[in-house]
Formats: C-alpha cells, structure tokens, sequence
C-alpha cells in the first residue's frame, strides 16, 4: 500500500509536469505498474504463508512463487524476444499483464485451498476475495484491449476506478473487521459444498 | 485466442470471486442485531426483503458519508443488481434460484441496514464532538 502511495504521487508529479500524453508519463506508469504488480503477487504469496501457516510449508511456497515468477518473466521474455524493438518496455508492459493472469490463478487455488482446508479468518478471508475480485479485473480488462484495440479508449480509463477497490476492500477489512472475527467459509461458496 | 480464453477466465473467475466477496459481507453484518430506532425507520424486524432496499439505501444516503463504508455498500449495490438481473432472467426457468436471489436480496436490505445505523452512530458522535468544542 506504502508503495501504491508513492507511486501515485509520482505519477501525479509527473502528468502535472510533462502531461497526460507524455512519454516520460507513460513509461513512468508502466514501469512503476510492473513494480507494484510485482509487490502485489508477494502479497498475495504472503496470504499463501499464513493459509498455510499451520503446514509448515512457508519456504516451499516461497520457493515456489519466486520459480513462477522467473518463469513468468522467462516466458514474458521470450514472446517479447520475437516481435518487438523496444525490449525493455514492451517485456515490462507484457510482464505486467501476464502476472495479473498468474496472480488471478493463483488466488483461485488459494481460495480452493481455504475451502479445502475450512480457514475461518473473516479477514484472511475477505482479503483473498478482494485480491482475486482485483486481478480479475485487471486481466479481464487487459484481455478485452488485446482482443479489440479499439475499445481502449473505454477500457484504459476505467483501470482507475478498478484501482479504488483494493485500497477501499483492504481498508475495509483491517478497520473493520476484528482480528478474532470468524466465518464459515463453504457458505460463500458460488457452489454450495 | 490467447486473449480469450484469458477473457472467459477472468470473468468467470470474477464472477466467483465477487459473488463470495459480497457474501462475505453479508455473512459479517448478519449476525449484527438492529437496534428499535432502526428497526422503526426502516420497517426491518427481523427478516428483511429485497424490496426495501432501495428505501434502505435512500435512507443511507441522508446520513454523512462514512469512507470506510463505501466499498463495502458498493460492492454490495452492484451485487444486488446483479442479483436483479439473475432474478429477471436465469431465475423464471429455475425456481430454486428465484427463492436464492429472494433471500440474497433480503441480505442486501439487511446489510444496508446495518450500514445506517452505524452511520447513524457515526453522525452521533460527531455531533457530540461539535458539542464539546
């Protein structure tokens, strides 16, 4: 969240001094989005701790998520390597919109495993929920910009009203639910289990 | 082809995620008893029904704003649209779903419900404050 802060005050610093259709702007806003990106799927690799907290299973899963990333980056790299000049920028741009996908699945399997394993923790809970309500979001949107470039100019400026809800979600979730807050878990469930 | 398997991914899961999420809020406040004061404002007693949401709502909007909240009553008006929309379509061919979205919708009301009186006691407090100073 500290880092989303700074991060938008960068960015308001730099549209206030360059403009909206800047390249200093633009690349400052896909860069500093890989970074956050990237802080968000160690957040989410922080909720698969405490999920499995009781397993012992911290370095694996820790070992495990930096594996996926190296491949996501490996495998980002590669498409990137066949059809583009600018290297650095479009495999920072593609980066991004890869790891929303692998964070998107990756929070379904968490989710699978607190219905599996019956976590209980009403703010574990909502914050998983938040995060995959979040990424789907943004792979969704960035899915619909690929598949019909010309639809971006609806797309791109709803990404800010999509920013607003993991701040508000989280916000939500640590004022105002109490930490020894409990639910059932299974009766969230689209399916019932 | 990539991208739209990515598409129908994402909004399925999206789906998923959003319809937990909002039950998860529900699922919070449930358990939350109203006090008479808002009983007697809203009409809810003990089961409330997804007609007086919008009166809910109506009521919610009278009262000072409290940031905390919002996502949260958002989330969940969007959710009782959709459910508007399952009931109006998906739910005239299946008449178990109609009586799910029937009792989601009555949770909505509930959820909004708890939303104004803690609003309520937020404006209280604030007004005491003014009071004091």
């Amino acid at each position: 969240m500290a880092g989303a802060v700074l991060s938008e005050l960068g960015r308001f610093r730099i549209l206030s001094e360059y403009g909206f259709g800047s390249r200093q702007y633009q690349y400052f806003y896909f860069y500093s989005d890989a970074v956050l990106t990237i802080f968000l799927y160690f957040a989410l690799i922080a909720l698969y701790s405490h999920v499995f907290s009781e397993m012992k299973a911290e370095r694996y899963v820790k070992m495990g998520a930096l594996l996926l990333l190296g491949g996501t980056a490996a495998f980002t790299g590669a498409v990137v390597l066949q059809s583009s000049a600018k290297l650095v920028t479009h495999f920072v741009i593609e980066l991004s919109q890869n790891l929303y996908f692998v964070g998107l699945v990756l929070t379904y399997v968490l989710w699978a495993a607190i219905l599996k394993l019956r976590e209980t923790r009403t703010r574990l809970i909502q914050l998983v929920l938040s995060l995959g309500v979040y990424f789907s979001l943004y792979a969704a949107n960035y899915a619909i910009r690929n598949l019909y470039p010309p639809l971006s100019s609806v797309f791109v400026p709803l990404v800010q009203v999509f920013s607003l809800f993991l701040p508000l979600a989280w916000a939500y979730a640590f004022w105002r639910l109490p930490e020894e807050a409990r639910l059932v878990p299974a009766r969230l469930a689209v399916i019932p289990r | 082809m990539m991208a739209a398997i990515i598409l129908v991914c994402s909004v399925v899961f999206l789906l998923q995620f959003f319809v937990s999420y909002c039950r998860s809020l529900i699922a919070a406040s449930v358990k939350h008893p109203l006090s008479a004061e808002v009983q007697d404002v809203t009409g809810i007693k003990t089961s409330a029904s997804g007609e007086d949401f919008a009166r809910v709502v109506q009521l919610l909007q009278l009262c000072p704003d409290r940031p905390e909240d919002r996502s949260g009553i958002q989330a969940i008006g969007a959710y009782f649209g959709l459910l508007g929309f399952v009931r109006s379509s998906v739910a005239r061919l299946i008449p178990s779903v109609l009586a799910w979205t029937e009792t989601e919708r009555g949770q909505c009301t509930y959820f909004a419900a708890v939303t104004l009186e803690r609003r309520i006691a937020f404006s209280r407090d604030m007004f005491a404050q003014q009071l004091e100073t």
